[in-house]
Order: C-alpha cells, then structure tokens, then sequence
C-alpha cells in the first residue's frame, strides 16, 4: 500500500536484488513447510478455477483416457493440465509433487516481479520526460521522484498475499505472470509479447481480457502522460514565449498530440493476436480432440466462471448471494453482475485513456473484485500495481485506513471461516460479512485512487497553467 | 351318419384332452416356503420365499389366475428384462449373522430402498424406461421411488450387478423409512395375501420389531425373445426378518422358540393356491460340526450306539414335529454341511394349528461362515469442508473355518475382490487420491487395482460411480482403501427440510466374485422345489458396507432478502462512487464549462440558467459575447446530431416493420 512505498525509500538504497533474492528464498524456505502450513485448502486461496488439487485430478482422469472435465472438478485450461499436470504426479529424488508446482509458482513469482520493476522504471522514465516537456521539472525540483519499478516489485514479491498464494499449490501466480507480461510487452513496445500475454491470460482466466484497452491505449499513445491537451496547450504556450524555429520541441510535442495515434502498431498488435489465438486454439483442439472438442472446453472453463455453479465459500460475494437467492432472478442476476465489470469499462477508457497502465490497474482491481471466484492472488497482483503509481498517487486519501482494512480482513476472514466450516459455532452470515467488508475496501481503494489520479492531472494542469 | 358324429365326438373329446394338457404345461405357479435359521447370538432368522411364474404372454395370453396383473403390465410397459426392489430396516450383522451363505449374500441388503433393474430397450431409452419405472414402482408400493428418477440419484454400473450391458440402472434410497405401508402392497402381489398359508405369519408389530427388516421383490422375465424356452415372468418375493425370541431359558442354553413366540401367531393350512407350501428348518454347517462332536463326546460316556440320522436322538435340540424329510449337504473338506429339516404345513388345519418349536438342550456355541473379508466403511476428518472415505477390510481366515469355494493356495493366490461406490455429486471426490494400504503399508495402487472404473460425478447432472477390481494376496490381513473428498455447498433449495441432519452416501458393494455362496445338494428331485433350487443357486458372495452420514455446510436459510438486499447495495455502491468519481468537477472545470455552455445558449437556457442563478441566490453571471462562426458551428453540430438520432429511429422502426 502507500504507506509501504513511503518505507520503501530506504529498502532501495539497500539494493533491491538483496531483497528481490531474500524473498525467493523466504518463498522456498516456506516451501518446504508448505505440507504443514496446508493453505493450499484454504479458500482465500486456491479457488476452483485455481486449485492444483483439481488439476491433479483432471491430469488422472486424462490418464485413464476421461475428459479431464468430466466430474465438474476441473475447469482450467487444457495446456496448463499438459504443462503441470506431470508435475503434480511426478516425484524427483524425494522431492514431492507439491514441491515442484511450487517451485514453477516461485518462478513465475520473480518473473512477475522483475517485469513490474521493468514497466516501472519505463513509467517514471515517461514520468519525469513528460514533467519536462511541460516544463514542470523545475517545480517539482523538491519532492524527488521515487523508483516505483523497483518499490512494486518489492511490494509484489513481499506482498503477503503473494507469498501465501504462491506456496497455497495454485495457479493464480502463472496467470498473474501472462497479466504483467502482456503489460510490459506493451509498455516496452513488443508487440508480440503483449498479444502473446494478453491471449495467454485471457485463455487462462477470461477477465484479462478486457486489458485489451489498455494494452491499445499504450501501444497506441505510448506510455502513461499527462492529458494530452495539455501537451498543446504548452506547446502553444511554448511557440508564444520562444520564437517558432524551435522545430525539435514541436515534434517532440507533436508526438503527444490526438492525432498521433499508432493505427499501425494496433494493426499489429491484432495480428498477433490473432496469431497467438489460433495457437493456442489449435493446442487445445489437438488436446481436447477425443474429449468433446472446443466447445466442450469453453462450456467448463468459460461456461463455469460465467454461470458460477461453484457455490464454496471464497473471498467475493457472488457465492453466497446465488447460493440464496431465488433460483428464477438467477439468470437475471447473474447478466447483472457480470455486466457491472462491463459497463464501467467505457467511462474509465473514456476519463483515463492517457494513463494506460493505470487504467490496467483500474480494470485488473476492479475486476478481481467483481470475479466469480476471486482469490488473494488477485489482489496481490493489483496492489502491486497500484505502487507503480507511487509519485502519481502520493496524495491518495484514506490510504491509512485502507490498509488497516485489508490487514484487518485478511485476519478476520479465516477465523469467521473457522468458526463457520470447522467449529461449527458460527454461521455463514459471519464469513460473508467479512467478504462484504473486503468488498468495500476494495471498492473504497478503486474510487480513491481513480480520483486521486484525476486530481493528479489537474494539478498539472493548474501548474501548466501557473507556468 | 350316427357313427360319424360319434366318431367326431371323440375326436373332439381327444383334442380338448390334448388342449387341456397343453394349457396345463404353460400354468401359473405359485409356492410358498419359510426358511427358519437360528443365528448364533441368540436370534432366530426367518425367511419367507414366495414365488410365482406366469407363462409367455404370447402363448398363454394377458389373463392371469395367480400372477399379479400389475407386475405383468409392469414388465410389459417398461420391457423389464431383470429387476430388483428392496426395502430394508436395520443393517444385517455379517459378522455374527454369517456373509458367505445364499441367504446373507441375496438378501442382506443396504438400508433403505435399494432398487436396480435391466431393460431390454435401445441404448438411448433406458434411462427413460428407468424413469417411468421408478414412477409406477413409487406408486404401487407407497414408497418414494420416485426421487430414484433424477439423474442424481442412480447410477450405470459396468460389471458389478448382473450382466455388463449397460441396459442395468441401480440407485438406492438410505433414508426411506420402511413400515407396514410397504408392505402391504407387497402382500397384495401374494394371491392368499397374509389371510391364509405362511403369510399369515406377518404379524406387523412382531415383523417390525425384528433387529433386521428386509423385504425384496425380484423378477426375471424373458418374455421378449419369442422362442419356445422361455419361461414367462418369475417373480419372486422374499422377507427376511431377524427377530428374537421371547423366552426365558437358562442363560447358556440358546433360547427355545417356536412360530407362535417368534410371530404371535401359527399357521393354519396352506395358501390353498400355492402348489407346495414348506417349512423348513436349517442349521449351520458350525452348528451341524458341533453337534456331531457333543454326540461323539456323549457317545464316548454312554457308551451308546448311534442310530444315524435321527432327529429324535439329537443331543443338542429338539423338534416338535418329525420333519418330512431331512436334506443334507454335502459338505467339502470331509466336514458335515448344514443340514434342512423340511416339513409341510399341508395337513394343518385351524384346529390343529401348525406350531414348529425348538428347544434346545444342550448349550452350544458356533460362529456363521464368514465373507473372505469382513468390509466396514467409515468417514475420515472433521469439519465441513473436506473429508475422507475408507474402506476397510479386515480378514477373517482365524475365524474362518470354511477355507474357500474359491480355493486358497498359500504360494500364488490372490483373492479377487470388487469395489462398487456411488458417491452423490455434493461429495467431491478426488479420485487421484485413492490409496491403498495393505497390513497398514501404503501400496503402490497400480500393482494391486486389476481393474478400475471411474465415473465421476458432474455437479447437479450426475452421481460419481467408482467399480474397481482389487488384487489382494491371501495372506493380507487388513486391506484399506481411503478417498479423499470435498463437501460441496448447495443451493438453499436444495437442502431436504432436515439439513442439519447430513447427507447418506449410499453404501458401498464389496464383491467377491471367485467365490460362490451355494448349498450343494445332491438330489436332483431337490431342484423342483424353488427355495431349494434358489439355494442351490451359485451366486457371487455380496456385502454391503455401512451407509455414511455426511454432514454438509448450511447457509443460513433465514438471510435470503438480506443477502440480495446486501450485495446488490455493495453493487450500488461501487456502480455509484465510481461513476460519481469520474465524473466529478471541481469549480474551476466547471466555470469553464458554464462558460462554455453559456456561448452556446439558446434563450430558453438562458433563461433557465438565470433562474437556477436567482434560486441559488447568486448573482447572475451574464454569457460573455461570442464570435458567430463557434455558434453557427454548434447550430451544424445541433442539427446533425437530431437528424442522427432521428435517423436512428427510423432505422429502429423499419428494421421492427
């Protein structure tokens, strides 16, 4: 959270591979315990789409020639059960199959990790190059810019959340890493990894794939910006104060106006979209080929996360409020909440269309808390984003209180859970009001962080206009 | 002229002679027959047999005497080739009351409702046909078959029951409480119903307070193959009761019984349509073996001389009629087999009432013969959110003294044993988590499982089906088999009234089928009589384990209104304060775009805007002047955007046309 990256000035200075490789350690040091601590059972954890558990019992039923769907037990993606599901049988010199899936999580952890840290020192690179060409670096001379990149990598990879996700014996950290890989493909202007990310994740878990805005906007308009409008205002400013010839700051600004949208890169980006599509298409037909087909895949992969026919108990709300509510609003309901992501797309690519990543952030966040089966390796990913977004952010309210809040909740959920399932002494109401509660923290952090990134821009924009 | 009539008189006379013959070959039969066992912890096992065949429809017709019309239209409707329905209450103790006999393996059955049956339909309708049966079979016996129709609750075995054509439906009921409602309709199937004959024994309160209730309906037809073979419909109806008799004897005497202690009532006469209506008495090969070493021990003291096969001089017990005829089995290994005391109750009348009573005289203790391993099923874990099954098998070879039909090698045997489970959908299991462990060592599963079959359960479509053959080496003393298993949430609907009460995994089938429960008698005449011959039946030995109680999760069933109410209102929330955060402006936006709006005005918005102005008690700000070309531009834009809206409409309005 924020009050991490005000402490993480000084973990900085320290080196941030020191700790980038105390975490890796911390993560297989835990590893080795991860038997004992058994979160993978956990369900702020490992949720049905998620779960290793179910994955080994697909791959088994794929041995024995089955659909790997067959059961309503598996509902994730056919090449992840070609590509772990060796691994979760599979026993190396006494090293179990547990230690191994965990081993590919840390993997993925420090990859994640070390391309946040790339987006983010492209961000405040494109940070302190655009307080420049507004002519603003000489006012914010005083409050040094903070290197987010290396704070939100640091943030990712000791983020509780990530930690206890990446030991729980899921997936959530390898569709985390296709989410921050199409991210920075994007960001450092390679097109093919970020379509390959961006088709990867959405094959994986459905909801990346509103991202595709974002990934647009930032191959479109390059990195996150001031509004442009205010490029041109200064530029006019600019062409007023010092004489016209200056014809190397108009083409500087002239590559942040409107009318410079990359078509071409777009057009390519699709492309490969397109290419990485039938890719990963064709594998899962090669690979679903005597189980039903494509359409078979879709029904319980997609079918499963839109239709939530999983009622257990996780961190979101959409559990307990179908297994409840009144079987003929199911459907109706059901649109309802799924249109909620839906509509709120259109506004935020509308007010932050020049902040790509941040609108990544916005869609990610909102989107883990809207999810049919959001775990805390969700949040994980968006908190982390979030500290990429420091220097921006740093008059952010009620940062405080929201992280109070998620410490909080994070301690509550598993003894109201405990007292719900094992104890028998309370009741459902109890875990849901801690998924409620959570939900409102989340919600609260989105509002707030939208809102202090407008009026982000509009000190800037008062500060174009002052100077 | 005269003698021709004659002539065709007699011909006449002669053909309807060989008519009636022929009719008299495709009859209806009915028999009845009670089979009494005393058990060795003191109780008494009775088991009624009722039987009755009706021939071809094609040769013989739809009209029956005897055979229950609404089994036949049963058999017809639904072409059911092979069925059977149990109704059982209490479980049957295979350790004390014996799992390697033809009555413990036919007719020890799960609690509850067990029903399965086989169709000679096309692939494509059985379930169909399942269905409807399911529906007629709920409403000729009271009970609730009828939840056996969701796919939920019955399942397809491949090799457990009967034949492997995938024509066979089985699904059980645990919860169905069974009592004098379903039996009545049972009864009704009898043509003497409990008014005449052995039936009449069926005292209601004296059947139901037996430690072990089981009544079965099972019926085997062929009547859709055409040819001359084939024997019509059999049905054969069977109650098991295991009661305790009333009687006060010594302490180390088992205790003295007859029909009326046992029933409360004897019999009078026969059923006066069953063709043969027998009793008959059966003691236990153990039972037979002990009793031949107390006559050798008394026989060594006295000195006296055997007189054979007496039934008089029987130093353990003693009947109150000569038996008509006493049947021996030929036993193995030079031991004596169990032996059948037969009697008619034929020459009986209301005033000489047929009482059988068996007094004991001297004190004895045997053991029942025992399956080759003793299975018992149980949960693993505690909590609501996940669990284990295990099946545990325990061997009972120290106890066993009949060493196996099978036949035991002790250098290279191995003891084939097959596993049927049916687990409902709400009870998750993984299936990659089955262990096996023999003498307590955990087995690498491929070495030993000869054969398995998985079916897994889809939720809310179908139950998990688990066949598996295992390979166990004989001198296995304790085999166990664990499942682990998720509990499923569900929806609040879909709780029974009594949630908290859990949920019943049916029980599981533990069968052995090298080995063969059968009595070997060697008469041939022995085979007319068909008790007898059921006995003498080879059929696979069966146990059934324990049913499982699963306690599930409940949401709470009061909140319905509050949860909706709740979470559509954090909805509105996010829906709100986001929407309310991207489109807020702060004063100075928004003087800019009263500006802005002000340089468009028309007079009526002027207009408007002043009043706001003199409500908000501010004063009003007139527009700063404009230049024409921005307004004429604005007017354009106006007029464009009316004549895209208005052809929009236009679009919408002929598309609908």
């Amino acid at each position: 959270m924020e009050d991490r990256s005000t402490t993480g000035s000084w973990r900085n200075k320290l080196g941030f591979w020191k700790w980038a490789i105390a975490s890796v350690l911390f993560r297989l040091i835990l590893t080795y315990f991860s038997k004992n601590l058994n979160l993978s059972s956990r369900p702020e954890v490992s949720t049905p789409l998620t779960s290793l558990r179910r994955l080994a019992e697909g791959y088994w039923l794929k041995q024995l020639s089955m659909s790997p769907y067959s059961g309503s037990m598996y509902h994730g993606s056919p090449l992840l059960l070609s590509i772990l599901g060796p691994l979760t049988v599979k026993k190396i010199g006494g090293l179990s199959s547990e230690l191994l899936c965990s081993l590919v999580s840390v993997v993925a952890d420090f990859i994640s990790a070390i391309l946040i840290r790339a987006t983010g020192t492209s961000l405040v690179r494109a940070h302190l190059r655009n307080w420049k060409s507004l002519g603003l670096d000489k006012l914010s001379k005083g409050n040094e810019v903070v290197p987010s990149g290396d704070i939100a990598a640091l943030v990712y990879l000791w983020n509780p959340f990530t930690i206890v996700s990446c030991i729980g014996f899921n997936t959530s950290a390898i569709e985390n890493m296709f989410v921050v890989m199409s991210l920075y493909g994007a960001s450092a202007g390679l097109v093919p990894l970020a379509a390959f990310g961006w088709v990867v994740s959405s094959h994986l878990s459905l909801y990346p794939i509103v991202l595709v805005i974002p990934v647009v906007f930032l191959l479109g308009y390059g990195l996150d910006a001031p509004p442009r409008k205010l490029f041109a205002l200064s530029n006019l400013q600019g062409g007023e104060k010092r004489s016209t010839d200056h014809a190397e700051l108009n083409s500087l600004n002239d590559k942040f106006s409107k009318t410079n949208f990359s078509w071409w890169r777009v057009i390519i980006f699709f492309l490969w979209a397109s290419v990485w599509t039938s890719y990963v298409l064709i594998m899962c037909v090669i690979s679903m080929k005597e189980y039903g087909g494509l359409g078979e895949m879709f029904k319980r992969t997609y079918g499963f996360i839109l239709a939530i026919e999983d009622l257990s108990p996780n961190i979101g709300v959409l559990w307990y409020f179908f297994a409840e509510v009144f079987d003929f609003f199911r459907n109706f309901f059901l649109i309802v909440f799924h249109v909620n992501i839906l509509f709120m797309i259109l506004p935020l690519a509308i007010r932050l269309n020049h902040r790509p990543c941040f609108l990544a952030f916005v869609y990610l966040a909102v989107s883990s808390m809207l999810k049919s089966y959001p775990s805390v390796g969700d949040s994980a990913l968006y908190l982390s984003l979030l500290v990429l977004f420091v220097n921006e952010l740093a008059e952010m309210q009620f940062t405080f209180f929201l992280f109070c809040g998620y410490v909080g909740i994070s301690l509550l959920s598993p003894v109201m859970h405990n007292l719900w399932i094992w104890r028998g002494t309370g009741n459902a109401n109890f875990y849901f009001a801690t998924a409620i509660g959570y939900a409102c923290f989340q919600i609260i952090l989105v509002v707030e962080s939208v809102s202090a990134m407008l009026n982000h821009d509009r000190k800037i924009r008062k500060l174009c206009n002052k100077v | 002229m005269s003698r021709f009539k004659a002539f065709l008189l007699l011909f006449l006379a002669l053909f309807s002679v060989t008519a009636s013959i022929k009719v008299e070959e495709l009859n209806e039969e009915f028999t009845e027959a009670l089979l009494l066992r005393p058990l060795p912890d003191r109780k008494v096992l009775a088991h009624f047999h009722f039987r009755s065949s009706a021939p071809p429809s094609q040769r013989y017709g739809r009209h029956h005497h005897i055979f229950p019309k609404s089994i036949h239209q049963l058999v017809h409707k639904f072409q059911v080739r092979e069925m059977e329905l149990s109704f059982t209450q209490g479980r049957w103790n295979y350790e004390r009351w014996g799992g390697f006999d033809p009555i413990s393996s036919c007719n020890a059955k799960p609690p509850g409702v067990e029903l399965w049956a086989e169709f000679d339909v096309p692939q494509n309708q059985v379930d169909d046909s399942w269905k409807n049966l399911a529906h007629a079979l709920s409403g000729l016996f009271c009970a609730s078959i009828n939840f056996l129709e969701r796919s939920t609750s019955y399942s397809a075995p491949h090799w457990s029951f009967g034949s492997a054509s995938g024509k066979l439906r089985y699904g059980t009921l645990p919860r169905e409480a069974v009592c004098t409602e379903n039996l009545t309709p049972w009864l009704k199937l009898l043509p003497c119903r409990d008014k005449a004959g052995l039936s009449s024994l069926m005292d209601r309160p004296s059947t139901y307070q037996g430690y072990y209730h089981s009544q079965r309906l099972h019926l085997k037809s062929d009547e859709s193959d055409a040819s001359e073979t084939s024997t019509g419909i059999v049905l054969e109806q069977t109650l098991t009761v295991v009661l305790r008799p009333e009687t006060f004897s010594e302490k180390a005497l088992q205790p003295n019984w007859s029909l009326s202690s046992l029933f409360g009532r004897s019999v009078s006469g026969k059923c006066s349509l069953s063709s043969s209506s027998n009793v008959y008495v059966q003691f236990e090969q153990n039972l037979v073996s002990a009793g031949d070493k107390l006559r050798e021990v008394s026989e060594a003291s006295e000195n006296a001389i055997s007189v054979g096969e007496g039934f008089q001089d029987n130093p353990l017990f003693e009947l109150s009629h000569p038996p008509k005829r006493v049947i021996r089995e030929s036993g193995n290994f030079q031991k004596a087999g169990s032996i059948l005391y037969e009697f008619s109750v034929e020459d009986s009348n209301e005033f000489k009432p047929f009482d059988l009573r068996l007094n004991w005289k001297a004190p004895v203790a045997w053991s029942s013969p025992q399956a080759p391993l003793q299975a018992s099923r149980f949960l693993l874990g505690s909590g609501n959110e996940r669990g284990a099954i295990a099946i545990s098998m325990k061997s009972t070879r120290s106890t066993n003294n009949v060493e196996g039909t099978g036949g035991y090698d002790e250098n290279e045997c191995w003891l084939r044993v097959g596993i049927f489970q049916m687990v409902p959908w709400y009870v998750k299991v993984y299936y990659h988590t089955l262990k096996l462990f023999l003498d307590g060592e955990p087995q690498s599963s491929t070495e030993n499982i000869e054969k398995i079959l998985v079916s897994p359960s889809e939720d809310k479509v179908s139950t998990g089906v688990m066949e598996l053959i295992l390979r166990l080496p004989c001198s296995v003393r304790t085999a166990a088999l664990t499942l682990e298993f998720d509990k499923g949430f569900l929806h609040i609907d879909e709780y029974p009234p009594d949630a908290n009460q859990g949920f019943d995994i049916p029980s599981a089938v533990i069968l052995f089928a090298d080995f063969v429960a059968n009595m070997s008698l060697h008469e041939n005449s022995l085979k007319q009589v068909p008790i007898l011959s059921k006995l003498q039946e080879e059929v696979p030995v069966i146990s059934y384990t324990e049913v499982l109680l699963v306690p599930l999760t409940t949401p709470d069933f009061s909140m319905p209104y509050n949860v909706i109410t709740i979470t559509c209102t954090v909805f509105a929330l996010y829906f709100g304060s986001i929407l309310n955060a991207l489109r807020r402006r702060i004063s100075e936006e928004e003087k800019l775009l009263s500006r802005k709006g002000a340089r468009k005005a028309s007079p009526l918005t002027l207009m408007i805007s002043k009043l706001t102005a003199k409500l908000r008690g501010k004063p009003w700000e007139p527009p700063e002047p404009s230049d024409l070309a921005g307004r004429s531009s604005s007017k354009y834009k106006l007029v464009a955007k009316v004549a895209l809206v208005a052809g929009v409409a236009a679009a919408w309005q002929l598309y609908f046309q």
